[in-house]
């Protein structure tokens, strides 16, 4: 194995359909239109001495290395900043151009240290590169001249460190931080000799803006911005691709490796979701996987209140089989079920349900899924006929007007909203519906032509009233609705939105936002030509979010919005592979492909090939089997990498609903906070040391290689495997692709999918099978999966869950960028210089009636329970919300939400709760208690002697 | 009432025009005199600043240089008519100095009230731009074309041509964009415009906006100027007053206004890619060409860039007529130029003249030799990276072509003269320090390699391994020359390898000019 190496052709594609021809170094070449004579040089295999170009950045023609001669012409151009042009003849060494081409590396060399053994990148610093190949041999500038070598360096940043004496201010760090990322947290400070990279105003990386997403150090060509892993481990020796596992986006990254060492991991160019960019999460934060809180040997007890016993793997195994039968044996077949993951691979997601209805022999098997994106695939399914977004992340570069509505991608899905901030510089126009002024709302060279900062639960409402706008005033693209939408449908719903109850002035009101915005934002998103919608957890986590989806794909349909590039309505999946846990028969309910477990044909085919009968009715969703808990009916369960306790909302019912359990077996990385209520833990693996495939929410397809060992001993499949055999259905899966085998043989969106196949094409997005041999970026093009496309009325209904003088502000939750969910790995690596503790946000006029200060502990509590965490007096929110994160166990954010849910999925109503604000001197008790809780239980006893 | 001119042209004012014209205000006021001061443009004639002009039957008469203490002498010898005092010039336009030039873009400079529009009116003013509107935009650039004129901001592109291009450019707007960022050493025309006639750079603007479609005009002007930025705010005010800017322009049919930017104090923020970075509110860094400002100028959109002087010299050509320009000249240089003389020079100051004058008639003749009495040893062409010419190449003609056959450069006109105490080393040093200070540091010819240059001629100076020296500073001067980005680099070893070529003898005492060969 060796490291990969991307060809690096100078400047970005053309992107032009007419080609020209010319000459270079004798050879005649076509490229299209607009290409840089570079990069033309480069697609033919001529190399072009270059160290300020890079093709995911404009051309800046700042090192003057790239020179070439054009016959006719006079000078030496630049061969990044000149285009093509027809018939000209260009030669790329003479012996002029290499008396420059060595003059300006002499002079680079004069201003760097020249102790090339100690260079941390050593052979691949570009620098040395370059010098060697313009045939560099003597620096005549002397040794006593003015330099950069004793600036001083800037290692305030955790992951890379900044060496301004190995700097050659070639602006491609402070060119990726504008164009790739769009933070525009760096820049060049001083001017002439004097020039140097200031990260914000020269106040270092970790205090500036810098986002840590790692654009700068993957363009700099030299070791000046280095990964502290490369300074401390040396350079990686071989790369492995593979798929990061934290949001959705998917980005692909190379794993660059030292034997099984992980030295830093780089987004890949060629993955398709993120194009060669990262954020600091996927880029920097691995270090979970080595961290010391691992658990990686099997741990059994009696009670939770015991002491962890390690045991061995075949000891871990039949002690859960045997408690799973026994329990089976006196409450009932249906008295135990599992918890697929969606941190898990599709093929180990596909292994667990499959355990479950195979083995266990019912379908109590519910995935985590079902607190994020449940209603998108209800609200898409019911009128597309598809469980998931309709378009590729490529797809924006063609929006005209973006709707962001229920998602913080700054935060939460920082790729894309790289993606998003890079169209919306280029002139696409923003509309965000928040209750927050996210940053997209403001952000450097983007602003949001409307924010409608709407009250916490109103979500229908609004669209409800943006609706009427588009049918009252005519904007409605009646020719698209004829054609690709059921007539009937449309009528009544158009009849509906268009009553005077539905119009912004009577809806502004009710979400605390000017009709006369509401107004505009429905024009602007009517008028187009490309309106895309994305939206996030904002939407889907409310008791109406079904709902609220259904009026998303409505607004879709009314305006001819989807079916085509730079349109659609696309969730943005909050974990890595929801999609593909939702994809692979997840929920109780359905098989793999979305098929119902009720339909007998279906039901037939998984029969045939598992070869057991299933049960025909559908199995207990996650609350249910909590409340089933509590009642004595559910007492066994399964858990796959996930953290219910932390993750689901009303903790208090999540954890008495554990406690009632006989035999919890929890199988992860961490002890994490669901394991202090488990009898049993097997140590899971990390994303590095597994193969598999996740599925991003693009409906990306992509594989997932293992680079390393699992630490444990298996990969997770392997350990749902064996358990199955001591349950006595034996599985005989050799490796994960052929897991995805059967699913592709079992589920027709899948029916052309194989590592072979992923391997071929790189990733795919499903639908991809016989018709679409290639996968499919964009859906219903030319028709909707279900034939016609159907409106469906939304009723706004108030939640339950209302402000009242106990209660009079409304709580939202949601992700900040350093931090990922329950934050089981983001905490275990230096993301939390950032973020070491959840912060409530609330506004200067709440805070100030309170008496709450910036810093102060607050108690926030809600019916359902109270935590205390530290204020943070900001405008960001309106009056009258308040706004947490959920990433640290020791706040415990989902103590105070609710268990309202969803009408059709019951998916948490996590959005909106009703809660009192106080100030307050230090955690409340039941933290305290939980705290001391967490302690006992995650006692470990010494190995007895016998082991 | 006898009309009294005084300067309020930044020049005038270093010498005490201000103070002068108070001073013949109080005495005038004391002896009842019916004076009426109105402060004028220069003349150019900077010796003889601050210059007193008189308006006589018999036309202007002059007084200079006129100290404030002058004035109560200049009173008690008859002043408005003094001929016999010692200050008295008599006729200005026979001082030889003035009545050898050719005037046509600074023809109303120093005669007029620069701030009155009938004055401008009165003197031709926007005659050019009403021929304009009748030849129509596309015959306008043509006429541009026919007369020749080329760039007076140094690379002499030919502004017609450059007209054209823009108006055939598509672009959503376009921009009709003045340089005014006057950072050459020993230069002026610009500043002289400004504050002399600046009705003249509006109606040059104006014509070349109507000629390309431009509806928005930015004059760039170095902050270092600011009676000229009041000067140019006032003209500009009172010209929308008059409808000659604005919304329909001279009833014309057409949009156009003005603003004014003051430039971000940097050398480089007068290389024209760099100022539009500076225009858009962004660091003065220079850009790389292509895209051609022409085609993606200020703000991406399509623009006319040109140096004041182009502009001020287009409404003579509309008025006169292309040929009348053109008629004047040598060879592909046609037309007029505003020599700066500057430097060690006795009659420093602005000469306007055809083309084709010797380089050495300029210094000796016009300019009187220098001001210290010693011969001229040098002259530096061009600005600060202009060539240093011996007295040996004075037969060079004023004209683009001849200049660049002597690897010099005219740039904006200036001719700054040294005497015989000047060490070339030194001056081969300088450059490289002002390359050094003004670098924008986006490319690395000119950002590391003008500190090297220092530092290689600090050890040249101080006679250290000078072959092996000279070597390296003529490869650095070679790398500089081809590899830099822009003319910041690019010509900066001018002035080194001509000050080398032609003073080798500066450049250590043991140096022969064999050896520096």
């Amino acid at each position: 194995m060796t490291l990969i190496h991307e060809t690096d052709f100078g400047t970005p594609p053309a992107g032009s359909a007419a080609m020209v021809r010319l000459t270079i170094d004798g050879a005649s070449v076509s490229v299209p239109e607009a290409t840089s004579i570079l990069r033309a040089a480069m697609e033919a295999g001529v190399q072009i001495p270059k160290l300020c170009a890079t093709d995911s950045l404009n051309a800046f023609g700042s090192c003057r290395v790239c020179l070439v001669e054009i016959e006719g012409r006079g000078g030496l151009p630049a061969s990044c900043t000149t285009p093509v042009a027809p018939g000209i003849v260009v030669h790329t060494q003479t012996e002029r151009l290499s008396a420059v081409r060595r003059g300006v590396m002499e002079l680079y060399a004069s201003d760097h240290p020249r102790d090339w053994f100690s260079d941390p990148k050593q052979g691949a610093n570009e620098l040395f590169q370059v010098a060697a190949s313009v045939g560099l041999r003597e620096v005549r500038y002397g040794s006593d001249g003015c330099t950069h070598g004793a600036a001083a360096k800037d290692e305030s940043n955790p992951y890379f460190a900044f060496d301004p004496a190995r700097c050659i201010v070639c602006s491609r760090y402070v060119r990726a931080c504008e164009e790739t990322q769009g933070t525009y947290a760096l820049t060049i400070a001083g001017r002439g000799f004097d020039s140097r990279v200031s990260a914000g105003m020269e106040e270092g990386f970790l205090a500036s803006e810098c986002v840590s997403c790692g654009a700068c150090v993957q363009a700099c060509p030299t070791s000046a911005l280095i990964e502290k892993s490369v300074i401390a481990q040396g350079m990686p020796e071989h790369s492995v691709v593979t798929t990061c596992a934290y949001c959705g986006v998917g980005c692909a990254f190379k794993a660059e490796m030292r034997g099984e060492q992980v030295v830093r991991m780089v987004p890949w160019k060629d993955g398709k979701a993120n194009h060669g960019h990262s954020c600091i999460k996927g880029r920097f934060a691995w270090g979970y996987a080595n961290h010391r809180d691992r658990i990686l040997n099997p741990m059994v007890r009696a009670k939770i209140t015991d002491p962890w016993r390690e045991v061995s793997w075949a000891e871990a195994i039949a002690h859960t089989a045997a408690e799973f039968r026994r329990i089976q044996g006196k409450y009932g077949r249906g008295s135990v079920g599992g918890i697929t993951s969606s941190r898990c691979t599709n093929e180990e997601t596909f292994l667990v349900q499959k355990l479950v209805r195979a083995a266990f022999g019912n379908n109590n098997v519910d995935t985590c899924a079902r607190v994020c994106h449940s209603p998108t695939g209800y609200g898409l399914k019911n009128t597309f006929g598809t469980s998931a977004g309709t378009q590729d992340f490529d797809s924006v570069d063609q929006a005209d007007v973006m709707l962001v509505i229920g998602a913080n991608p700054t935060d939460a899905h920082p790729v894309f909203a790289s993606r998003m901030k890079r169209r919306l510089r280029a002139g696409a126009k923003l509309i965000v519906i928040d209750p927050r002024r996210i940053d997209l709302v403001r952000t450097p060279h983007v602003e949001a032509q409307y924010h409608l900062p709407i009250r916490p639960g109103t979500n229908v409402a609004v669209l409800d009233a943006i609706a009427h706008v588009i049918v009252t005033e005519g904007l409605v693209d009646e020719a698209f609705v004829r054609e690709r939408c059921e007539g009937e449908a449309f009528r009544r719903w158009a009849e509906f939105v268009a009553e005077a109850r539905n119009s912004p002035e009577a809806i502004g009101p009710v979400c605390g936002v000017d009709p006369g915005l509401i107004r505009a934002a429905a024009r602007l998103y009517a008028a187009g030509p490309n309106s895309a919608i994305y939206y996030g957890l904002g939407v889907t986590e409310h008791s109406q979010g079904s709902t609220s989806v259904i009026a998303l794909a409505n607004l879709a349909m009314a305006t001819g919005n989807i079916g085509r590039e730079g349109v659609g309505v696309n969730p943005l999946r909050g974990q890595n592979n929801v999609q593909g846990s939702c994809d692979m028969g997840s929920f109780p309910h359905e098989l793999s492909g979305y098929r119902h477990i009720s339909d007998g044909a279906t039901r037939a085919l998984f029969e045939a090939a598992w070869k057991v009968p299933l049960d025909a009715e559908p199995g207990l969703r996650i609350p249910n089997m909590f409340d089933a808990a509590v009642d004595g009916s559910f007492m066994g369960l399964y858990i796959q990498g996930e953290d219910i306790v932390q993750s689901d909302p009303d903790t208090h019912h999540v954890t008495a609903g554990l406690a009632a359990m006989e035999c919890v077996v929890v199988q992860d990385l961490f002890l994490n906070e669901t394991a202090q209520f488990a009898h049993v833990f097997l140590p899971g693996s990390s994303f590095l040391e597994k193969d598999g495939t996740f599925t991003n929410a693009e409906r990306r397809i992509q594989l997932v290689r293992r680079v390393m060992a699992p630490k444990n001993g298996y990969e997770d499949w392997e350990v749902t495997q064996m358990l199955a055999g001591a349950l006595g259905y034996p599985m005989h899966y050799t490796h994960a692709r052929e897991i995805m085998d059967e699913i592709a043989r079992l589920t027709p969106t899948f029916a052309g999918v194989s590592f072979a196949r992923l391997e071929e094409l790189g990733s795919v997005q499903w639908p991809c099978n016989e018709q679409a041999p290639e996968g499919t970026p964009v859906m219903h093009m030319g028709g909707f999966v279900r034939g016609k496309g159907r409106f469906l009325i939304t009723e706004y209904v108030p939640t339950d869950e209302k402000v009242g003088p106990r209660f009079p502000l409304l709580l939202t939750t949601g992700r900040i960028l350093t931090q990922y969910n329950v934050g089981a790995q983001t905490r275990r690596t230096d993301n939390s210089l950032w973020h070491d503790e959840d912060l409530l946000e609330i506004h200067p006029q709440d805070a100030e009636d309170r008496g709450i200060r910036e810093g102060d502990w607050v108690k926030l509590a809600s019916r359902a329970g109270a935590t205390s965490l530290r204020a943070k007096v900001t405008e960001r929110v309106a009056p009258g919300v308040v706004y947490t994160t959920f990433h640290h166990p020791e706040t415990q954010a989902n103590v105070i939400t609710t268990d309202y849910s969803d009408w059709a999925t019951n998916c948490p109503e996590y959005k909106v709760t009703a809660v009192q604000v106080s100030p307050t001197n230090g955690p409340t008790e039941w933290q305290e208690h939980y705290s001391e809780l967490g302690r006992a239980t995650r006692r470990i006893a010494p190995a007895s002697a016998a082991e | 009432m006898t009309r009294i001119f005084i300067p309020r042209d930044s020049a005038a004012l270093a010498c005490g025009a201000d103070e002068v014209a108070e001073a013949l205000a109080a005495q005038a006021r004391a002896r009842g005199l019916a004076l009426e001061i109105v402060r004028n443009g220069s003349r150019g004639m900077f010796w003889l600043e601050p210059l007193v002009e008189v308006e006589t039957p018999a036309g202007r008469i002059g007084y200079g240089p006129v100290a404030p203490e002058d004035v109560a002498g200049l009173i008690a010898a008859g002043f408005p008519a003094a001929p016999a005092h010692p200050l008295a010039l008599g006729p200005v336009a026979e001082i030889a100095f003035l009545k050898r030039q050719t005037r046509f873009t600074f023809a109303r400079c120093g005669l007029t009230d620069p701030l009155s529009l009938a004055d401008y009116r009165a003197h031709g003013g926007y005659r050019g731009l009403a021929r304009a509107l009748s030849l129509g935009a596309a015959e306008t650039v043509e006429e541009v074309v026919r007369s020749g004129l080329r760039g007076r901001g140094g690379a002499g592109f030919p502004t017609g041509v450059k007209w054209k291009t823009v108006r055939e450019a598509r672009g959503a707007r376009k921009y009709v964009v003045c340089n005014a960022d006057e950072g050459d050493s020993g230069t002026f025309a610009d500043r002289m415009i400004m504050e002399g006639d600046p009705f003249a750079l509006i109606e040059g603007m104006t014509i070349a906006a109507f000629a390309t479609g431009a509806a928005k005009g930015y004059i760039y002007v170095r902050s270092e100027y600011p009676d000229a930025i009041a000067a140019m705010n006032a003209a500009i005010g009172l010209a929308r007053g008059a409808g000659l800017l604005g919304p329909d322009v001279m009833a014309g049919g057409f949009a156009f206004d003005l603003e004014v930017r003051k430039g971000a104090g940097s050398y480089v923020c007068g290389e024209e890619t760099a100022m539009l970075e500076s225009l858009e509110g962004k660091r003065g860094m220079v850009r790389a060409k292509p895209p051609l400002p022409a085609h993606k100028g200020l703000f991406g959109q399509p623009s006319v860039i040109n140096n004041l002087v182009s502009f001020a010299s287009v409404p003579f050509i509309l008025a006169e007529g292309a040929k009348a320009y053109a008629d004047v000249g040598f060879g592909r240089s046609r037309g007029t130029m505003p020599i700066q003389l500057a430097g060690n020079i006795r009659h420093g100051g602005l000469y306007e003249i055809a083309f084709g004058v010797s380089l050495g008639e300029l210094i000796d003749e016009v300019g009187g030799g220098t001001a210290s009495g010693r011969p001229v040893r040098a002259v530096q062409a061009g600005g600060p990276l202009g060539a240093y010419f011996p007295r040996a190449l004075f037969d060079t003609p004023y004209d683009y072509e001849a200049f660049a056959a002597r690897d010099g450069l005219i740039g904006h006109g200036g001719l700054v003269v040294f005497d015989d105490t000047v060490d070339m080393a030194r001056q081969a040093r300088f450059a490289m320090e002002f390359c050094a200070l003004e670098s924008c540091g986006k490319c690395t010819p000119c950002r590391i390699g003008s500190v090297r240059g220092m530092e290689v001629m600090d050890r040249l100076i101080a006679g250290e391994n000078r072959s092996a020296n000279l070597a390296l500073l003529r490869d650095l001067c070679n790398t500089m020359k081809w590899g830099s980005l822009c003319a910041m680099g690019g010509f900066t070893p001018y002035p080194v390898m001509s000050a080398l070529t032609h003073f080798p003898e500066d450049f250590g005492p043991h140096s022969l000019p064999a050896a520096a060969e």
